[in-house]
């Protein structure tokens, strides 16, 4: 009686959680993979065991292999990007810039709102119009004189993924800038100071004690950033629509589902997207539960 | 210790009240639906909710109220043109079987879907006891026809194959007369393009497979571009390589793509760009005063003909409502349906739509300018059906056309443009 007492109230209190992580995660998750097995290639037929060739038959349709590279140049103009820029922002914040608390909150700022509105502010700045047509930024290198930084932007055939990474770092560089400020302080003065008492410059503090110091903030922002690129739906769908010119696989999947009424194909694009993503985050957790075990 | 548990079931019972709100929510849909009990309400799903479309629908819902005074209207409208937010709800919505009492679908093919899965009920009695087949035209009635059964009202007609165009760019370029077939088309592109404005505006993807429809019915002819749609169609021929050939000379002469149709019609509008092949719709978006329009002068800012080589057909779409299987009050959709079906009903909801009436015996003075023209095509012209607005094919047809033509786009690869057609049509049941 008394060791149920111990652990009842506690189980009480997560069991809702478990089960409804239970159900509505791996539950899903379960019943995504088990449809993307099966041939069930409208509403209502009944769909049989197919194994893997949805899967294996993805490969063969342009379209697939347009958003996959579509995702990937997205994810690492993204994720360089923020990662650089916010590691900027902190370095420079960390270097006691005054008014520091006011730059910060401007940096978070683009953290509070949706990747829908920054979509459809940034859709009028990347405007594709240029010289007498030129709106948003084009017409901003038109005013300053920075004509031949015009460019077609989003549409872009090679390069337009690029252009759409933009809005994206530019909303999250701010995140990453704290977190990396968090990692900046949390390196001890006196190991910088010992190492300048070794006669280090102040670059090779950086190089030597710092960085290598900030290698966990670095690990634990590009999870998150990737994660999100990697499923980045609603700023495309913000910025240019459902265009193939954009696509990407969350915005075929929709595509899949709804347009095509192709359920089997859906869940097959989503099934590679759960196994891109959990590229990035299970190595994450088997680090992270190696540390604690350690620790 | 008690307080410690009083804690935990406390803090249980909300996980619970939360999980089970969770799964209630789901029937709320819009989070608006009709109140349970009220059988006299009429839910009427539909994504009419721009200017002009909305205010279609009031005059329609007003003669509905006053005709049928134990019945409510309520408004179900989900917002987004041409109802793609709209219809994945819709799909949610009959998957759950908790259709609406009637819902907006395009006439034609797109309805294949619903009458596939079963959601739809046959409609055809109305037509029998209201004698609709002899107000609309035959082909209508042929073209929305599935193995003898209809099942929908068409409540408008749009047109597909216009070409708009600027009057002041075509003869500052020295185009004296507005091109009818596909090779006076490119020649007077040409014209404009040395002349250094943009040819012809385009806006993104769709807008591009609505050009293709019309490229498509101009050098195939009518008679060709209607069998594309049955059994046996070809689909690999010369005739369409040439079509698709003659779609690549044309695209070729197209401006930036500009963010949808309305941005690419300004163009035309501002004297940027000569031509743009859009619906009818683009008819009030030009003349319509502003906020809701441009404010421009027909004949002088603008002015349209049938799409090259298209002069004598009318490729047209329909917006029509339906009869779902297990609507919560039959009887209601059936009196929204006769509503809708009627002379008052469609002469009330398309002037302010700027559409015409699907019915032969509209009142002809309510439609003037460009709606006078189109009203007078309706009557006499062949009829062939539109594939961006769901007329000849289903979804999934109509995606795989997209897709096709997004990749066309960036390949600009005929051969593989046309096979992927092809294959479209073979996966589609052709």
């Amino acid at each position: 009686m008394t060791r149920m007492r111990r652990w009842l109230p506690g189980l009480l209190l997560v069991a809702p959680s478990i089960a409804a992580i239970a159900v509505f995660v791996y539950g899903m998750l379960g019943w995504n993979f088990r449809l993307a097995m099966t041939d069930q290639h409208d509403e209502v037929s009944e769909g049989k065991f197919v194994g893997l060739e949805n899967f294996t038959g993805i490969w063969d349709q342009p379209r697939w292999s347009i958003s996959v590279n579509h995702a990937i140049v997205f994810t690492v103009v993204f994720v360089g990007g923020a990662l650089l820029l916010g590691w900027l922002l902190a370095f420079l914040m960390e270097k006691g810039l005054r008014g520091e608390g006011t730059f910060r909150a401007i940096y978070l700022f683009p953290m509070a709102i949706s990747f829908v509105a920054t979509g459809v502010v940034w859709r009028w700045l990347m405007n594709s119009g240029t010289g007498e047509r030129a709106v948003g930024l084009n017409r901003l290198f038109d005013v300053v004189g920075l004509e031949f930084l015009q460019w077609r932007w989003f549409r872009d055939q090679d390069w337009g993924m690029a252009a759409m990474a933009i809005p994206a770092i530019w909303q999250m560089s701010g995140y990453v800038m704290a977190l990396f400020l968090a990692g900046f302080r949390g390196v001890p003065e006196e190991l910088r100071e010992a190492a300048r008492v070794d006669g280090c410059t102040e670059w090779k503090v950086y190089r030597h004690i710092v960085l290598p110091m900030l290698r966990p903030v670095t690990l634990s922002a590009l999870i998150i950033l990737g994660h999100i690129s990697l499923k980045a739906f609603d700023l495309i769908v913000a910025v240019s629509g459902k265009q193939i010119i954009t696509d990407v696989p969350a915005v075929f999947m929709w595509v899949a589902v709804f347009d095509s009424h192709d359920p089997a194909k859906g869940a097959t694009i989503a099934a590679y997207i759960v196994i891109a993503v959990s590229v990035f985050v299970i190595p994450y957790l088997v680090w992270s539960l190696r540390k604690e075990r350690r620790s | 210790m008690r307080r410690r548990w009083m804690a935990a079931v406390a803090v249980t019972v909300a996980g619970m009240l939360t999980l089970t709100a969770c799964g209630g929510g789901e029937e709320g849909g819009a989070g608006q639906s009709p109140q349970a009990g009220a059988a006299k309400q009429v839910e009427v799903f539909s994504w009419w909710t721009g200017p002009g479309e909305a205010d279609g629908l009031k005059a329609m819902r007003e003669i509905f109220e006053k005709r049928n005074t134990g019945l409510t209207f309520f408004d179900a409208a989900v917002a987004g043109g041409s109802g793609d937010k709209a219809r994945a709800l819709l799909t949610s919505k009959l998957q759950a079987d908790d259709p609406p009492d009637t819902f907006q679908g395009h006439a034609g093919a797109e309805l294949q879907g619903y009458i596939k899965a079963g959601d739809l009920e046959p409609v055809n009695f109305l037509y029998d006891e209201l004698k609709l087949r002899e107000v609309f035209p035959q082909q209508l009635i042929d073209q929305i026809s599935v193995g003898g059964q209809i099942y929908s009202v068409p409540v408008n007609i749009h047109r597909s194959n216009v070409m708009w165009f600027s009057p002041g760019v075509l003869k500052e370029a020295g185009v004296t007369e507005v091109p009818a077939t596909i090779e006076e088309f490119v020649a007077a592109l040409e014209k404009v393009k040395q002349a250094g404005k943009i040819p012809l505006s385009i806006g993104s993807e769709w807008t591009v497979v609505h050009l293709l429809e019309s490229v498509l019915l101009g050098s195939l002819g009518t008679e060709a571009y209607n069998q594309l749609w049955t059994a046996g169609s070809d689909w690999s021929g010369p005739a369409m390589t040439k079509a698709l050939n003659d779609f690549k000379t044309i695209l070729s002469y197209a401006g930036d793509p500009q963010d949808d149709w309305q941005p690419a019609a300004k163009q035309v509008a501002d004297g940027e760009a000569a031509f743009t092949i859009m619906g009818d719709w683009a008819y009030g978006y030009f003349h319509n005063p502003p906020d809701g329009g441009l404010g421009k002068t027909s004949k002088t800012d603008f002015d349209w003909a049938p799409a090259p080589g298209t002069g004598g057909t009318f490729m047209w779409l329909s917006d029509s409502f339906t009869l779902p299987k297990g609507a919560p009050n039959r009887d209601g959709a059936i009196a929204w349906l006769k509503v809708a079906a009627s002379k008052e009903g469609q002469d009330a909801f398309n002037p302010k739509k700027g559409s015409i009436p699907a019915r032969k015996d509209a009142d002809t003075s309510l439609y003037t300018d460009y709606l006078a023209d189109a009203l007078k095509d309706w009557g006499s012209n062949k009829l062939a059906g539109s594939i961006q607005h769901g007329v000849t094919v289903n979804d999934a047809w109509r995606t795989a056309i997209n897709e096709a033509v997004g990749l066309f786009q960036q390949s600009q690869d005929v051969a593989e443009f046309q096979k992927a057609l092809a294959d479209a049509a073979k996966n589609s049941g052709q």
